[in-house]
């Protein structure tokens, strides 16, 4: 198949940006999408153009690395990561815009690389259990019933892309950072430090420039992991808790 | 059905040492004469120079379950005030990274860590699936520490050094339970206690697993535990910063040279003591499970500098892989091996028939494990699963385009156990599996081929997992420690979490105890050097312009690695690789093109310096395959074979560690002898039928 694609060029943070449309001929529908961006990239090598520049790693769908907005979707038509996406979901003849995530907290860094380490300082403040190498208790010294366990699991398969922030008209990181709240607070050990984990983890997100919550739903309609709406509300009331037992 | 060994096996223990140690002293003398074994001689001055017999000095000389406790006692300690004063550079945040940064955080040392992803959570430990192995022996099916340890010995086809692997079984036990105590959501039963699977190679189970993620678990409970001492201060994080070159002052590691990825400035740090947590080099086959980003630059800008290399051609291709559809294919894709607890692998009997998998009648699929190897069926080792695919495929019976692929069925499976509870074991796979071929594996079997995995190889370390470069410690997959030739599933895992959490902290200490070293700064001669290096190997790459991309390059050197120094090697091949690898190096330096500058964000310089790096390792892994001219788990000599075509050991010439030491630019490397010795485990070829 032909397509053609329309890329957010920007050669580093202070540059202006703008939309670059390339024409990429003979893709496999059995080709990633990055796979095809491979392609057009040693293209673009060849003709000495700057190849375009994207977060990815593992391709595998686990790492979290890569993550662009396709169509206006995050992570495009497919309920998951960038990598796992094929050509196979698209049209011969296709056109297809592709830009990096937009939202305050994630400056673009260049072309379809944003800078996603407010994610690292919001786990920094409190999205941890403080259990120092060597104290551990046998592990199973606290049985954990099947469904808690399952359902901190469930929570805890966020792979921390952005796609939620991406998609969120309010550029919210509630969805990320609900996930990481309702994990260990669904566990026993989670516990003792649900309260300042809880008051800690959502003024980090304030400080850092994301938006509130209102409820909209776009984060879980594209989260890769299928990280449910329930896991704010969750949150909400660990963070209500909280301030009731007046922690800080 | 049991394993036949077992009987002789368990007859271990203190009687046998004597004999052992006289075995070993009459392997080493052999050794110094290697040209009497029946081989034609190898024209070792070619490739090669043989330097003197190194070994390891720092496990004590006492019985195996007291060393690791004996060296803890004895090794020199720091006091909390003095390690304020100390510092650690840690360059690699995967599960060896972290978690030795979070436990020498919380000790009160000053550590600065590195990675090239934007976040220690991306490092490629997070694609890990099936588990992580421990001898908590939950299921009481007979396991213990001894039996992890000799399934470890044994798995690694007696290549691997016994204190070590001892040690490791040891702690296993206490991973789980640090582990627990952080928050991983294990998998567990309905009574609220842990679930455990077994895994290849092994009758017990005692694999912990979080679903088909547990490598994604184990990370996150690591870098949760870094995160937290980032905040506390005591770990200072780097990220987008790449490791180009080891700084080594008076012959002691005392810092690095980093690029920031972002800025391409080229910074100095120092420290007093340097650990490389830096994850192996199966992406020097260009086509491997690994992420795209993985390198092996950080070990060999250390190999360069004086660390020695060990066992490079020990490389393991994973038997259960996603088959490569396409020339544009840029990685490729594992399915756990937990699979093949309840799939069943098969070809046709026939080369000739076409059919769709599902219309082949039972007696005209050849279940060829389970054929070969009744005792153990589908759960041999990965190596063994690997060479029989291979087989059975160059046989012509392989089926998918190309005839490269062999059916995981799991029809069998979905009829005993009904799709549901496949569902809720595999169902991540399967989902994954579609998502990529786009096939429906509960209605047809899945199409699987080997593919490069894991490096068994690595950085030589002492058992305080010390380099030979004093102040360099190497951990998890970067060195060479545990796995001896062949590593068994859910071991990984393992280790990388034993040497972070609890091997590396109680034995750095040893060396730290007589810092703070003098300080050292960027004007220090070494330090200029090392800068100069990277600046003039940068400024080489840019100017260039040749006509050919970085990934052509690397592309046709995987081409090479993987058809001769892959899943079956012989002199001819080797040699034939290395002449090859050595054209197409001499074509790169000439004729590579990088565009752009170094100082911006530039993916294509990144991955230059990378393949370039490569290259080297290419070579030293193809002469590594060349003088081992035996047959040893990952490590396939086709000129060392039994009669049915299983892998021959040659212990009287070959049971030693290789420990390469770099020869300079053009110069030949030099190989060091470890001889391994084998007291508590009696070698004798694997046999899994």
């Amino acid at each position: 198949m032909n397509i053609t694609v329309r890329v957010w060029r920007q050669p580093h943070a202070d540059a202006e940006g703008q939309m670059v449309s390339y024409e990429v001929p003979d893709v496999s529908e059995h080709m990633s999408f990055l796979e095809m961006l491979d392609v057009l990239n040693e293209r673009l090598t060849m003709e000495g153009d700057d190849p375009i520049a994207f977060d990815h790693d593992c391709r595998e769908g686990i790492c979290g690395s890569c993550g662009v907005v396709i169509n206006g979707v995050a992570h495009g038509p497919q309920q998951t990561t960038t990598c796992q996406l094929h050509m196979r979901s698209f049209a011969d003849g296709a056109v297809i815009d592709i830009e990096p995530w937009r939202a305050e907290a994630f400056p673009v860094i260049k072309d379809l690389i944003v800078d996603r380490s407010a994610f690292d300082r919001i786990i920094q403040a409190g999205g941890f259990i403080s259990a120092p190498t060597g104290t551990a208790p046998d592990a199973h010294a606290a049985p954990i019933p099947k469904n808690q366990a399952d359902h901190a699991f469930d929570a805890a398969t966020c792979i921390g892309c952005g796609a939620c922030v991406a998609a969120c008209p309010n550029g919210s990181a509630m969805l990320f950072t609900a996930a990481k709240i309702t994990h260990l607070g669904m566990l026993p050990q989670g516990q003792p430090e649900r309260d300042s984990r809880a008051l800690g983890m959502v003024g980090q997100q304030d400080e850092e420039g994301f938006g509130g919550c209102t409820n909209i739903g776009e984060c879980t309609a594209v989260c890769p992991k299928g990280i449910p709406l329930e896991t704010i509300s969750r949150l909400n009331r660990d963070l209500l808790g909280a301030m009731l037992h007046g922690s800080r | 059905m049991s394993d036949h060994e077992h009987d002789h096996d368990h007859e271990h223990g203190h009687g046998r040492l004597e004999n052992a140690l006289g075995k070993a002293r009459r392997a080493v003398e052999h050794l110094t004469h290697p040209t009497e074994h029946g081989f034609s001689s190898l024209d070792a001055d070619a490739v090669f120079e043989l330097g003197h017999d190194i070994a390891d000095t720092k496990a004590p000389q006492v019985e195996i379950g007291e060393r690791w406790d004996a060296r803890k006692f004895n090794a020199k300690l720091v006091n909390p005030a003095n390690r304020r004063k100390l510092s650690v550079i840690i360059v690699g945040t995967g599960l060896a990274g972290a978690s030795a940064a979070a436990t020498l955080g919380e000790a009160g040392y000053n550590v600065t860590t590195f990675c090239y992803q934007d976040s220690p959570r991306r490092a490629h430990s997070i694609a890990a699936q099936g588990g992580i192995n421990a001898a908590k022996n939950y299921r009481n099916d007979g396991d213990s520490v001894y039996r992890l340890f000799y399934d470890t010995v044994k798995g690694g086809d007696f290549r691997s050094r016994e204190s070590n692997v001892y040690r490791l079984a040891q702690t296993s036990v206490q991973i789980i339970d640090q582990c627990v105590a952080q928050g991983v959501p294990f998998a567990r039963e309905y009574g609220g206690l842990l679930d455990n699977r077994s895994f290849g190679g092994v009758q017990v189970s005692r694999t912990f697993y979080a679903r088909g993620q547990t490598g994604q678990q184990l990370l996150i409970g690591a870098y949760q535990a870094l995160e937290r001492q980032i905040a506390a201060k005591t770990v200072t994080m780097h990220t987008r910063h790449e490791m180009l070159e080891l700084i080594v002052v008076d012959g002691k590691a005392r810092g690095v040279v980093v690029r920031d990825m972002v800025s391409g400035e080229i910074e100095t740090h120092f420290a007093d003591a340097v650990v490389l947590a830096s994850g192996g080099y199966g992406n020097v086959f260009f086509l491997s499970t690994n992420a795209m980003g993985c390198n092996v630059t950080a070990t060999w800008r250390a190999h360069r500098k004086g660390a020695y290399f060990a066992n490079p051609c020990y490389t393991q291709i994973h038997p259960t892989c996603i088959p490569v559809s396409g020339d544009y294919q840029s990685k490729l894709t594992l399915m756990s091996e937990s699979l093949r607890n309840d799939g069943r692998i098969w070809v046709p009997l026939s080369g000739e028939d076409k059919r769709d998998p599902r219309e082949i009648p039972e007696a005209e699929r050849d279940y060829y494990l389970e054929r070969i190897y009744p005792a153990f069926g589908n759960l041999v080792p990965r190596d063994i699963a690997s060479r029989a695919a291979k087989n059975v495929c160059d046989e012509g019976r392989g089926v998918g385009p190309g005839g490269l692929g062999v059916y995981l069925d799991f029809a069998d499976a979905i009829q005993r156990l009904g799709r549901k509870a496949v569902e809720a074991k595999y169902g991540n796979l399967f989902d994954m599996y579609a998502q990529i071929t786009g096939e429906n594996p509960y209605e047809t079997p899945m199409r699987i081929y080997p593919a490069v995995h894991y490096t068994m190889g690595g950085l030589w370390v002492d058992y305080d997992l010390s380099s030979n470069i004093p102040g360099l410690y190497v951990t998890g997959e970067a060195n060479f420690s545990d796995h001896g030739a062949n590593r068994l599933g859910a071991s990984a895992l393992m280790q990388g979490l034993a040497d972070g959490y609890f091997v590396l902290p109680n034995t750095i200490n040893d060396y730290l105890s007589a810092g703070p070293f003098p300080k050292v700064d960027a004007t220090h001669p070494a330090a200029v050097e090392a800068v100069e290096a990277v600046h003039s190997r940068i400024d080489k790459l840019l100017s260039i312009r040749g006509t050919r991309t970085v990934d052509s390059f690397h592309r046709e050197l995987g081409h090479i690695m993987w058809d001769y120094c892959g899943m079956e090697r012989t002199e001819e091949g080797l040699r034939k690789a290395i002449s090859r690898i050595r054209e197409l190096k001499t074509e790169f330096w000439s004729d590579v093109n990088v565009l752009g500058t170094n100082e911006e964000l530039n993916q294509a310089l990144e991955r230059a310096g990378r393949v370039a790096d490569f290259f080297e390792l290419g070579e030293l892994m193809c002469i590594d395959a060349l003088v081992r001219r035996e047959s040893c788990g990952g490590h396939f000599r086709a000129e060392s074979q039994t009669e049915d075509g299983e892998a021959l050991r040659h212990d009287d010439e070959f049971a030693y560690v290789s420990a390469w030491e770099f020869g300079g630019e053009d110069g030949k490397p030099v190989l060091h002898k470890e001889p391994l010795v084998y007291e508590y485990v009696e070698m004798k070829q694997r046999s899994y039928k």
